[in-house]
């Protein structure tokens, strides 16, 4: 991936592509003190993903519903994990907290470092601009910008320039095949093109961490396949990247898989590829 | 994200919409226009009875028989009484009596048929004597007015308005011919100037359109009636504009005292200024620009909840693409200015076409209607910056709302 303006996120940068842990979920006892300047906290080997004896519980009335009963895992950059689990099993709510669109209700979540459940909306926002990128099983593009626009703006909540916004959104088009559709409104795209530029979207602000919901759900196995190829090679490039999906044959592109159940990991198995 | 980015943001959003943006456009003009115009056709008649009156002159009185006192209600009918006589004008028309009153002009009036060969026409006609001619400010374009000598002989002629002379007579000279009124042929004996119609103002007859007849002939022949010398109104014209009011007080002392009456209150006789005529027009005017303007002010509520509707629905609408913006990284305050600026510039959209379609139909339609609409600057601004305050608030109160909710449960919205 080039990164030619050099604003990337500095956790993510120059660590290998591979990964060690294979091993069962790792639970750290306690956690380095987080460094505030981010340019000064030591990379590589920090995961990108701390996840301890986090609950989410949700409330109907007077009904409480624990969609997460003290979920614990680590994320290592680089890593390619699959979240598994049955509609119902409380992996979406993972998913959202994992990114940052929703806070848990207890416990603790740290993000390449930084304790999320701290920080202000506006500060989410920006986690959510510079670290993370999103894939969603509905596309969710805007129907009435066109390829490249959609792919731009993230850029344009990151303050980025306009010419090197555009840039910036080309380039990322160009990389998941997408160089001649970049005036096509998604309208105009099929179901893999669409998702395509939703990873473009994803991929253009360099996140640390890149989560997929379900992107293969909506998608014929052909599209499927395209879309599965292109977060492998995403992988390979050195990205970490975290899928959630229902879908075990989906799950094996994953170096790992977490299978969650009633809101607790049940099984955590490794499978999968190693080493890329 | 800086303010040209946000603008630019809020203004693609706005084009990309084109039909709800149209619709929502459409709304704030059509409210905007509606009050220009309701509240210009209000002050429009206002404007134009207020130059009609005065054009009448303000020096002139006028005396009918009968009277409405605020004690004892009405006291007679207006012109049904016999109270006023040729005697009592020929008093007020004394120089030593009322030295302010220039001339007196004692009438009779009556509405009847007049016949010229085949052509017949309705009109009024007025019984007066010579002095008509110079209280009423007229000139005659052709022939004489009605002299001394007609009335002493109660001569059968007439004098016609001009467009009362084009109805009956077309383009043949009517001065000589001979007209039937009420089965009574007199002869034509001159036509009164054109002053111009002030056709659809129903305060003022058409002073173009009446036959005018000597005094003395009138009660002889059209109006009858028990006392011949009883006539349904003196013309007084005082010497100038500011001796109106000594003129008033002259008039109503001479004829209290020649009808034997001594308190102000049992008074058989009411005289009134044009300068009164005007006040009252001008104070019914008044109630009319009100009630147009509160018209207007309900009109401009449908629109204004016209815009609110499209507003509320369009953001409703919108909350999954305020969840995926900020999934995206916008903060609340960036999705707040972006619907501010949508807001903003559909409202100023909306106001300035609605301004400019109201002025259209503000030159356009008075010759439709023939009724002059003047556009009130101030009704233009006001609709305008309501249409856009109420834009605002609705456009960016409940996108203020989405951009609150967790990014979640907007982007899950359906």
């Amino acid at each position: 991936m080039t990164r030619p303006d050099g604003t990337g996120s500095p956790e993510e940068a120059g660590h290998p592509s591979g990964f060690e842990d294979t091993g069962p979920v790792r639970i750290e006892p306690t956690a380095v003190h987080p460094v505030l300047d981010p340019a000064l906290r030591p990379v590589g080997r920090r995961p990108v993903i701390e996840v301890r004896d986090v609950w989410k519980t949700y409330r109907n009335g007077t009904l409480e519903v624990d969609a997460l009963r003290g979920v614990s895992f680590a994320i290592d950059p680089g890593e390619y994990v699959a979240i598994m689990g049955p509609s119902g099993s409380g992996k979406s709510t993972l998913m959202h907290i994992l990114g940052c669109l929703d806070i848990p209700t207890s416990g603790e979540f740290r993000l390449a470092g930084d304790d999320v459940s701290t920080m202000t909306e506006e500060e989410l926002a920006h986690v959510r601009n510079k670290r993370i990128g999103f894939v969603f099983q509905q596309f969710n593009l805007l129907s009435s910008l066109s390829a490249w626009r959609n792919v731009e703006l993230p850029l344009l909540y990151a303050g980025v320039e306009r010419t090197a916004r555009k840039r910036r959104a080309l380039e990322a088009l160009e990389r998941v095949g997408l160089a001649d559709r970049v005036d096509h409104r998604p309208g105009e795209l099929s179901g893999g093109q669409q998702q395509r530029v939703a990873v473009a979207r994803a991929l253009v602000t360099d996140p640390a961490l890149i989560l997929a919901d379900e992107p293969t759900g909506n998608l014929d196995s052909v599209s499927a396949r395209d879309v599965m190829d292109l977060l492998d090679e995403l992988h390979r490039s050195g990205r970490t990247i975290v899928l959630i999906t229902h879908d075990a044959e989906v799950s094996e592109a994953a170096g790992r898989s977490i299978r969650i159940r009633d809101g607790q990991i049940s099984s955590p198995v490794t499978s999968g590829s190693g080493p890329a | 994200m800086n303010v040209v980015e946000t603008f630019r943001t809020g203004l693609d959003a706005v084009l990309s919409h084109r039909l709800r943006s149209a619709l929502t456009v459409l709304g704030i003009m059509i409210g905007i226009s509606a009050v220009i115009l309701t509240v210009g056709l209000g002050e429009g008649a206002q404007a134009q009875v207020g130059s009609e009156i005065s054009a009448l002159g303000s020096n002139l009185l006028t005396v009918t028989p009968g009277s409405t006192t605020s004690s004892s209600g009405v006291r007679g009918g207006f012109g049904t009484a016999s109270t006023l006589t040729v005697g009592d004008a020929a008093a007020l028309a004394s120089r030593v009596v009322a030295p302010d009153i220039h001339s007196v002009a004692p009438a009779t009036s009556t509405t009847a048929n007049l016949v010229a060969g085949t052509s017949n026409w309705t009109t009024s006609v007025v019984g007066t004597d010579p002095s008509w001619l110079t209280v009423r400010g007229r000139t005659m374009t052709e022939g004489r007015f009605i002299v001394a000598s007609d009335l002493a002989s109660r001569a059968e002629v007439v004098v016609l308005g001009a467009t009362t002379a084009q109805e009956l007579f077309g383009f043949r000279d009517p001065v000589g011919q001979t007209v039937d009124i009420a089965g009574q042929p007199m002869s034509v004996i001159g036509v009164l100037n054109t002053v111009g119609s002030s056709s659809s103002s129903s305060t003022v007859a058409n002073p173009d359109d009446q036959a005018v007849v000597p005094l003395t002939t009138a009660s002889a022949l059209l109006t009858g009636g028990a006392n011949r010398n009883s006539v349904s109104q003196i013309l007084i014209q005082a010497t100038s504009a500011s001796t109106l009011s000594a003129a008033y007080q002259e008039t109503d002392a001479e004829l209290l005292s020649l009808h034997g009456i001594t308190t102000t209150t049992g008074a058989d006789f009411t005289i009134t200024s044009e300068a009164q005529v005007l006040s009252t027009a001008t104070s019914v005017d008044r109630t009319l620009t009100v009630l147009l303007g509160g018209i207007a002010g309900i009109s401009l509520l449908v629109g204004g909840i016209g815009v609110m509707n499209i507003m509320l629905v369009s953001v409703t609408e919108r909350i999954r693409e305020i969840g995926l913006r900020k999934a995206l990284g916008a903060t609340p305050r960036v999705i707040r200015r972006q619907f501010l600026v949508e807001a903003s510039v559909l409202g100023t959209v909306g106001g300035v076409l609605g301004a400019l379609l109201g002025i259209i139909g503000a030159v356009a339609l008075p010759h439709l209607i023939s009724d002059p609409i003047t556009v009130s600057p101030v009704a233009a601004a006001g609709a305008i910056a309501v249409a856009i305050a109420i834009g605002i608030v609705f456009g960016v109160y409940p996108a203020s709302r989405a951009a609150k909710l967790p990014p979640i449960d907007a982007l899950r919205s359906e």
